[in-house]
């Protein structure tokens, strides 16, 4: 049963051939059996998952169900959900209730989806190896020596394990992409703008924009169907029309305009991944698409540039943990500053504090012109590289990451290494674009993603192009051995 | 050596809007605390910020209101810094794009002139919370219903030679925003604010000195005192020789002195930026349009109308105006009345603000209504009272209530001005003072003028105050030959 997709539970609740009840259970089964050895979930909501999966079902009787009634999925642990603890994976939160719930949840519960629980994830979504969580890292299903990626790395590997059908992630740099990639998922990030970020714990509020994580490009459209959408609460959602991302699904591919930047493929991007890509661009071709060699001439600043506006951001974002309203408070406080210095101090970990400084210091007086500024202007640059390969090409495509993941601990000491790997997604969120990572192969066993961008709003193309190869191969299908 | 004094003001107006400028609490004064308080505004993890367009509106108005150009974009920023009453960790204002522009105010002098203050900018931002250091026990409570108020900064230049223009300044800021109705601008609630900077420079000198800033002075009255004070105390620094640091202070009223609360090497660095949660916020220019046609008359325009169609002197007009809701009162008292502007003028600005000053009130709890006092005058403009019983039915109205008219009947108040009525006193008056009769008919008219008073007083009095004057004098001119 877990290793269908969203898709053929949706029919099979439709048919009657499961309850919501039975899947639900089935998967709260596993996710006690498996999650040991994954770490993948921060809270699992076991009773209120039954309760809402026995609604589900009643709902269904009494014929008002949606595609995704009694579905259960899972949600990474930086959506408010009432009444449940939303910790971000910090020690700052680990006490908090949220006392309402995100709009993705809200829509997604509004939509029949029943939460099987909070998935783990980089603390504050800041890290692309999930070892920065408070509740510990999260073990790659393919490998558990190495890691899921981030920050999203509960999602990704509570979906590859298939511990949950699918889960919803939040991709600031790549978090969302990056993880599909090293777990061998399908994973979208819409246009900045495309879902609401009301309730979705801030890390870089211009570049933070939710998505789903699920098996396949199909699946993500039932999730996004019910995740888009303008809201009046978020001033930087878009109010444009939503459309049935299912819909053109199976749009063939004639006459598709591939763009391949040279920059994703320069020495920095591994033999091996490469000649994955390669092979899935091959496959675009079978399907009628031509290929564009195309420059994104700034790409190199995306990296530099990203880590000046999402640290100042963060910096910014992060000041309310102060131990004065909610959140973790230091033992015994002296006076106001020595509770703020303790709060944040000890509610904090390393690499949360480390980007608040990076970020404090960028925005300095001083130093903003230099810093924040400038960044600025590089943003700038890098979205004009992409509006100008837009007037060429309808999508862009190349690696998700530079490799087919590191081992636990491997990074963890050297910040910078780190951060590069993220080098092929930070541009698509500094320039606000959709992009999707989906599973094109396997380099010494572990998962390779193709990274495929977009225009902006142009999701539905986005899950056509990626659909269409799902179609034409079974990399997405393919299963971890240890959690068949 | 002689200084010259430089003064900018920086005033804080709480606009008048039923919510918050980014939540959708109410904005009531006075509620028990934190019960208008929102997820929003107690800045719980995964909130956002909407901005509330009549925040904006209000902000335009006042734009206009002051000449000034409205951006047709302008950016909110975070300024951070860290107070327990500050539940972001930062405030929403705007830095570098404020909404206003350029504008400028007239003020009026002592003396009746009057001077061009410059208005460097306005902008919005969020108000914090409070935090109360009484009855907890040696800890502080916070309460977060003020977070969030909208605020307008006006920003002068450095226009002002002395506490007394300042403080003309900080009144013509508080008509204009009544006249606008954008707040009430009740300082006594903390509505309006006023952060004062100070600098002494050489008479004659052209550079700035350096400045202090007099933070959150609250009543005019504490603005002229608490400059003033800020002068003392920089003169006698100037001129023993020391140098002023720059700095924040606070007017301490009990002790009439400024003290420091943190020199600039404390200062904070606020690290303003964008707030990227908010787009930049868009005027059209039909938008300012909409706003420009619903602006009521100006006090400037009020005052010349009130000149150039009823004739009342500079003066009158520029004290009438000053208050817009004086200045309604005294329209109404003059279509009630049907009297002449200027006795209608007289009333208002000496016997009624007189008596609300004597009992510490505002115009707008005057016991006695417009159309009370207008009740009143029209008996004046049609003979019916002298002024004098006038003043006592009006003392009667502010006591006890009730129509001029009432009064008169129910205490038999009506002027006398039946001609044998009045020379039946008169005769009695003259025959019961023969003495004073033989002084008067043995004047010239200089003197005649003079002692004539008393036989007018005399039948005045014995008329109980209801002789008509006018006729009291002509017969009693006849008869005293």
């Amino acid at each position: 049963m877990h290793n269908q997709t969203l898709k053929a539970l949706s029919e099979a609740l439709a048919n009657g051939q499961v309850s919501s009840e039975e899947l639900t259970r089935h998967y709260l089964e596993r996710i006690a059996q498996h999650d040991p050895q994954l770490n993948s979930f921060i809270t699992v909501t076991q009773e209120q998952a039954m309760t809402q999966a026995r609604a589900a079902d009643q709902h269904r009787a009494a014929g008002k169900a949606t595609p995704l009634t009694g579905i259960p999925i899972a949600h990474k642990d930086i959506f408010c959900t009432q009444g449940v603890k939303t910790s971000c994976a910090s020690r700052m939160l680990d006490n908090f209730i949220a006392p309402y719930d995100a709009t993705v949840v809200a829509q997604l519960a509004a939509a029949g989806v029943v939460t099987l629980g909070k998935t783990n994830m980089d603390e504050f979504a800041m890290g692309s190896s999930n070892e920065t969580s408070f509740y510990g890292p999260v073990n790659n299903p393919w490998d558990t020596d190495y890691v899921p990626g981030g920050s999203s790395g509960g999602s990704a590997a509570a979906v590859a394990a298939r511990l949950a059908p699918a889960a919803t992630g939040t991709d600031t740099g790549g978090s969302i992409r990056q993880p599909a990639s090293l777990c061998g998922i399908t994973g979208l990030k819409p246009t900045y703008g495309r879902v609401s970020r009301w309730g979705m714990i801030a890390f870089a509020s211009s570049l933070d924009q939710a998505g789903p994580m699920t098996q396949t490009a199909e699946d993500a459209a039932l999730l996004l169907n019910a995740m888009a959408g303008f809201d009046h609460r978020d001033s930087t959602s878009t109010d444009i029309e939503v459309p049935d991302f299912t819909a053109d699904l199976n749009r063939p591919l004639d006459g598709l305009r591939i763009g391949l930047p040279k920059e994703f493929f320069d020495q920095g991007l591994d033999a091996e991944v490469g000649a994955v890509v390669q092979a899935a661009i091959a496959q675009y071709e079978k399907l009628g698409a031509t290929l564009v060699d195309i420059e994104l001439p700034n790409t190199h600043l995306s990296i530099p540039a990203y880590y000046v506006v999402a640290p100042a951001e963060a910096s910014s974002n992060l000041s309310r943990y102060d131990g004065v309203r909610f959140g973790y408070r230091c033992a015994d406080p002296m006076d106001l500053e020595d509770l703020y210095k303790r709060s944040r101090g000890e509610g904090f970990g390393d690499e949360v504090k480390r980007r608040i400084l990076i970020g404090t210091y960028a925005l300095s007086a001083g130093y903003y012109d230099a810093y924040y500024l400038k960044a600025q202007k590089a943003r700038r640059l890098i979205k004009n590289d992409f509006d100008a390969a837009f007037q060429q090409v309808d999508v862009i495509m190349g690696p998700t990451s530079p490799n087919a993941g590191f081992k636990l601990g491997e990074k963890a000491a050297d910040p910078v290494s780190m951060y590069l790997s993220d080098i092929y997604t930070i541009s698509v969120n500094m320039a606000g674009l959709p992009g999707i990572s989906i599973p094109a192969g396997m380099s010494q066993g572990r998962p390779v993603g193709l990274q495929i961008i977009g225009n902006y709003f142009d999701e539905a193309r986005l899950l056509n192009v990626a659909h269409r190869y799902q179609q034409e191969t079974d990399w997405h299908a393919q299963l971890p051995a240890a959690f068949a | 050596m002689s200084w010259e004094v430089v003064i900018g003001l920086e005033v804080h107006v709480q606009l008048a809007t039923r919510s918050k400028i980014f939540s959708g609490s109410a904005t009531t004064f006075g509620a028990e605390p934190n019960t208008q308080a929102s997820l929003i505004d107690l800045g719980m993890p995964g909130v956002l910020p909407v901005l509330n367009a009549g925040a904006v509106e209000k902000a335009i108005k006042f734009g206009l209101g002051i000449e000034a150009e409205i951006a047709p974009r302008s950016v909110f920023a975070r300024k951070n810094y860290f107070y327990p009453d500050l539940p972001k960790g930062y405030q929403i204002s705007q830095f570098e794009l404020p909404i206003v522009g350029m504008g400028h105010l007239e003020i009026t002098l002592e003396d009746g002139s009057s001077k061009r203050i410059g208005i460097t900018r306005a902008h919005l931002e969020e108000d914090a919370g409070k935090s109360l250091h009484e009855d907890y026990h040696g800890m502080s409570g916070i309460d977060l219903n003020r977070a969030g108020t909208p605020l307008l900064e006006i920003v002068s230049e450095p226009d002002m030679r002395s506490a007394k223009e300042a403080v003309a300044y900080a009144k013509a800021i508080h008509s204009l925003i009544r006249y606008l109705d954008i707040s009430d601008g009740d300082m006594s609630k903390g509505n309006m604010r006023c952060d004062c900077n100070v600098s002494l420079r050489p008479q004659g000198e052209t550079e700035f000195g350096t400045r202090r800033e007099i933070k959150n002075v609250n009543s005019f009255r504490n603005v002229e005192k608490a400059i003033n004070a800020e002068i003392e105390w920089q003169m006698d620094e100037l001129e023993s020789g020391r140098a002023i640091e720059q700095a924040t202070v606070l007017y301490d009223p009990v002790k009439d002195k400024t003290f420091a609360m943190r020199t600039k090497e404390e200062a904070n660095d606020y690290r303003y930026f964008p707030d990227p949660d908010l787009l930049p916020l868009e005027v059209t220019e039909q938008t300012v349009d909409r706003v420009r046609a619903s602006l009521p008359e100006l006090p400037a325009q009020k005052i010349e109308r009130f000149q150039a169609e009823l004739e009342l002197s500079d003066y009158d007009a520029r004290v009438l105006a000053a208050d817009r809701v004086l200045a309604d009162y005294f329209e109404t008292v003059v279509a009630v009345s049907g009297a002449k502007p200027k006795l209608c003028a007289n009333w208002v600005s000496v016997e009624l603000l007189g008596a609300l000053n004597k009992n510490d009130l505002e115009i707008d709890a005057s016991p006695v209504t417009a159309e009370q006092l207008g009740g009143l005058l029209k008996r004046i403009a049609d003979n019916t009272i002298s002024g004098k019983i006038a003043k006592q039915i009006f003392e009667e109205l502010w006591n006890h209530g009730g129509s001029a008219d009432q009064i008169i009947e129910s205490q038999g108040l009506k002027q006398e001005t039946d001609t044998s009525a009045i020379e039946a006193i008169v005769d009695e008056v003259i025959a019961s003072s023969p003495d004073q009769v033989a002084q008067y008919q043995a004047a010239d008219d200089k003197k005649r003028k003079k002692l004539i008073g008393y036989f007018v007083g005399q039948t005045m009095k014995a008329s109980k105050g209801k002789a008509n004057p006018q006729m009291v004098n002509e017969i009693l001119a006849k008869k005293l030959g």
